[in-house]
């Protein structure tokens, strides 16, 4: 055995972000981590590359304690980690790059010529023959990614961490990546796999440990697993519980809005989606699979490269968040605190921040009309809050989260997009805001719902859509909505929809 | 090719054809005798340019550069005035002040995490502050060694002058090359433009890699004041009023990013002599007035700009097709 962790612990202010969780690396293996949203698979590897502190725990490797301080320490000690992005620099050249810090030198000065040798014959190990000397900002991700292997392989020898490192990856550029993990493993290296996509897990991994709230759920060989399995584990519930909730299936309603062929390169495949009028559509998928990807793509936060988007009256444009907001789309982001609100700002403030830039910040909203404005959404969506004057950051999530639609159905949208409404507030808000959306689509409105909640998806979307591996894969209607059945979908292979 | 070195170019590019324009109106201008000058009188200004190049391609910036300038000839000056000092041992003094000087800023941006356009505006207030208190009035240089130092060139064919304080330039050019582009000082001046994150990642000393740069630009400052002390055989604390602005504009046309991360010292050099040579077919010219060389410049400024922005998404797309 390679590396041995035992009950690693990591506490932070409110959760336990790991406890008591165990791994086993052997020399030879590519073990792939699973696990959703806060499962801890990043603060596990943090704390194998020393980003973080431990708690509690041993890490052991080939039988000594070690206790890594940082990234270069542990690099030191034999452990390389290359993250989906930020690993290497795009204004230096791939030589440079690869070299970085142990440059070969002649005089004291760095010699371009051996360093130009060296950084060629590294590449050479991994099938590489490219132009050492041009920035490695010129070359796509895909030749980036393996530079950044083979730099962590050159300085660490012994563990490699791959933290999504085909996320922005298309499927030709995955297998060069693979065919390099693949002869990393045939030389003796331990590989820690993170991915999301379970395809590539089951292509490229020998072991599979899935963590679900900071422990370890499982830990078993590849071969002994099914995909039903595996996203059972990861969403930490079997089938047979599942209880099919009734859902009425509501008579057709009248398209309000058209989307064909949309994508982007590299962020989703091109899907169609029809939004009828007082809808809700529900997004369902494992974390990456491509749902906030979706929302962007329609809010034009990452606009689509092909396809059209049209309602009753021809084609809408959705090249940026203005064109969408002047379109009648309405987006709540899933990150509220960092998206979403301006903490600094009262209530009220922020309640009329969308009505206000879309009148044009030379005409302000009469003080008066802004007060009552303010009070009207706090009393309807019962924001608790003791004025409508207080910063907004000091309120609970939920409520700043009811601010955040507020905004939004101050300005009147006729389609409405949250990601995750309900992530991080109480179970009462939680079961408000969901009666709201209910609400909001009685009055005619459009809802498109992202969420990880299977139940609350179930509860709330007349359709579901569920998303793999950036692709929608299925979609389920009326009486189809059901958590099993997204489940299967997600579970299920290949191209069936 | 490297994108990155295209704006390397068209500077070259620019500068050799704003050349053979001038060269058609005045023959005269390829002349031995005008390069001499072109050298000597933008000495200072290059010297103080190659601290700055390394300054911006760190992705930081040293406003502190002019007001340093005319805070060491004031020092010069007036030390070699009061004291009985050969200028030698004051140049080295100064040498080691400016140094430090410079080391104290990057100190305080790396350490505070201080936006470097605070720290080093606080630097240039000082430094210009410090030669008032030394002195208000202009103080002249009478030292017999400064006659040597000016004296001291060689006669080109053409009777053009290569004096010492050019071929210092010269050779602080190649020193900035060097460093740049052989040491691993450099690589790190690079990574720490390209991302500071990133640079942490791949174990560039942030702190030691901040504070020599600053350091670096002060000795430039210094040395740059020692020449122009040279140059105009005075101190005077309202001397080089805004050269730190014409420094940073020689780097940009010279085709440094000023984001930071890109960019060549020696583009910097023919960025200083493009905005010499302006000057120079004014001088020819005899008709226009002076101001026109600030206006060429913000033109070149504005067209470097807009070249670098244009050349950015156009290796974006090429790369978005490539992966096509």
């Amino acid at each position: 055995m390679l590396l041995s962790i035992r009950s690693l612990t990591k506490v932070f202010p409110g959760t336990r972000a790991l406890d008591g969780v165990d791994l086993d690396l052997h020399a030879g293996e590519v073990h792939a981590l699973l696990g959703e949203n806060g499962a801890g698979k990043s603060t596990l590897i943090k704390c194998l590359t020393g980003a973080y502190a431990r708690d509690g725990g041993v890490i052991t490797m080939e039988g000594a304690a070690i206790d890594p301080r940082s990234t270069l320490e542990a690099q030191g000690l034999g452990i390389g980690t290359v993250y989906q992005e930020v690993n290497l620099l795009e204004n230096l050249t791939v030589a440079q790059n690869l070299m970085f810090g142990r440059e070969p030198r002649k005089w004291g000065l760095v010699d371009s010529r051996a360093l130009r040798r060296q950084a060629q014959a590294v590449l050479g190990q991994y099938g590489l023959d490219i132009d050492v000397d041009r920035d490695l900002g010129s070359y796509p991700v895909a030749i980036r990614q393996i530079v950044a292997i083979a730099r962590a392989v050159e300085i660490s020898g012994k563990v490699l961490i791959l933290d999504e490192p085909t996320a922005s990856l298309d499927a030709r550029e995955v297998a060069m990546v693979f065919d390099v993990v693949r002869g990393l493993r045939a030389r003796g290296m331990a590989i820690v796999f993170v991915s999301h996509f379970l395809d590539q897990v089951f292509e490229l991994a020998d072991r599979v440990t899935v963590l679900r709230n900071g422990r370890r759920v499982a830990s078993q060989p590849v071969a002994e697993l099914t995909r039903m399995s595996l996203v059972e584990q990861m969403l930490g519930r079997a089938l047979e519980e599942v209880v099919e909730a009734p859902h009425e299936g509501s008579e057709a309603a009248p398209p309000l809005l058209h989307f064909t062929g949309m994508g982007r390169k590299g962020v989703i495949e091109p899907f169609d989606l029809t939004v009828g009028a007082g809808e809700v559509v529900g997004l369902a998928g494992l974390l990456g699979s491509g749902r906030t990807e979706t929302a962007e793509l329609l809010f034009g936060i990452r606009p689509a490269q092909s396809g059209t988007a049209r309602d009753a009256n021809g084609d809408i444009v959705l090249s940026n968040p203005r064109t969408a907001i002047a379109a009648g789309f309405g987006f709540a982001p899933e990150d509220r605190k960092l998206d979403g609100i301006v903490g600094d700002l009262s209530v009220r403030e922020n309640i009329i921040l969308g009505m206000q830039a879309q009148r044009g910040w030379a005409r302000p909203i009469p003080r008066g009309q802004q007060n009552k404005l303010a009070e009207d959404y706090i009393k309807r969506l019962d924001i608790r809050t003791s004025d409508r004057e207080k910063p907004i950051g000091q309120l609970s999530g939920g409520n700043q989260q009811k601010a955040v639609l507020a905004r939004w159905l101050a300005m009147n949208p006729r389609f409405l997009i949250l990601d995750e409404p309900t992530r991080g507030i109480d179970v009462g808000a939680h079961a408000e805001i969901l009666r709201l959306i209910g609400e909001l689509t009685r009055a005619g409105m459009s809802v498109l719902v992202i969420s990880s909640e299977l139940d609350e998806l179930v509860a709330v979307a007349d359709r579901v859509i569920v998303l793999r591996d950036r692709r929608h894969v299925a979609e389920l209607t009326g009486s189809a909505v059901g958590s099993d059945r997204i489940m299967q979908a997600i579970a299920s292979e290949g191209e069936a929809a | 090719m490297n994108t990155r070195a295209l704006p390397l170019y068209a500077t070259i590019l620019i500068f050799l054809a704003a050349y053979a324009l001038a060269f058609t109106q005045f023959p005269n201008i390829l002349s031995t005798r005008v390069v001499g000058n072109l050298l000597t009188d933008n000495a200072y200004l290059g010297i103080v340019a190659v601290g700055m190049t390394l300054v911006i391609l760190s992705g930081g910036i040293d406003l502190s550069v002019g007001a340093v300038i005319a805070f060491s000839g004031v020092f010069i000056a007036v030390m070699l005035r009061d004291t009985g000092l050969h200028p030698l041992p004051v140049f080295a003094i100064l040498l080691v002040l400016t140094t430090c000087f410079g080391a104290a800023m990057g100190f305080l941006i790396h350490r505070l995490a201080m936006p470097a356009f605070i720290v080093t505006l606080a630097g240039m207030f000082l430094a210009r502050g410090a030669a008032y208190l030394l002195s208000v009035q202009s103080v002249p240089i009478t030292h017999p060694f400064y006659r040597t130092l000016t004296d001291a060139y060689w006669l080109m064919p053409g009777r053009g002058r290569l004096t010492l304080i050019g071929c210092l330039m010269l050779a602080v050019f190649v020193l900035g090359m060097v460093i740049a582009h052989r040491t691993r000082f450099g690589a790190s001046v690079y990574a720490l433009g390209g991302g500071e994150a990133t640079a942490r990642l791949m174990g560039v000393n942030l702190g030691r890699t901040t504070v020599l740069v600053y350091a670096f630009s002060g000795a430039m400052a210094g040395l740059s004041g020692i020449v122009f002390s040279v140059y105009t055989g005075s101190g005077y604390s309202l001397a080089t009023v805004g050269t730190e602005l014409t420094a940073i504009a020689a780097v940009v046309i010279g085709g440094t990013l000023l984001t930071g991360g890109s960019g060549y010292v020696f583009g910097t050099l023919v960025g200083v002599l493009t905005m010499g040579l302006i000057q120079t077919y004014l001088v020819f010219d005899g008709t226009l007035s002076s101001w026109w060389t600030k206006i060429v410049i913000g033109l070149l400024l504005l067209a470097f700009i807009l070249l670098q922005k244009g050349l950015l998404t156009l290796s974006q797309t090429r790369l978005a097709k490539g992966t096509a």
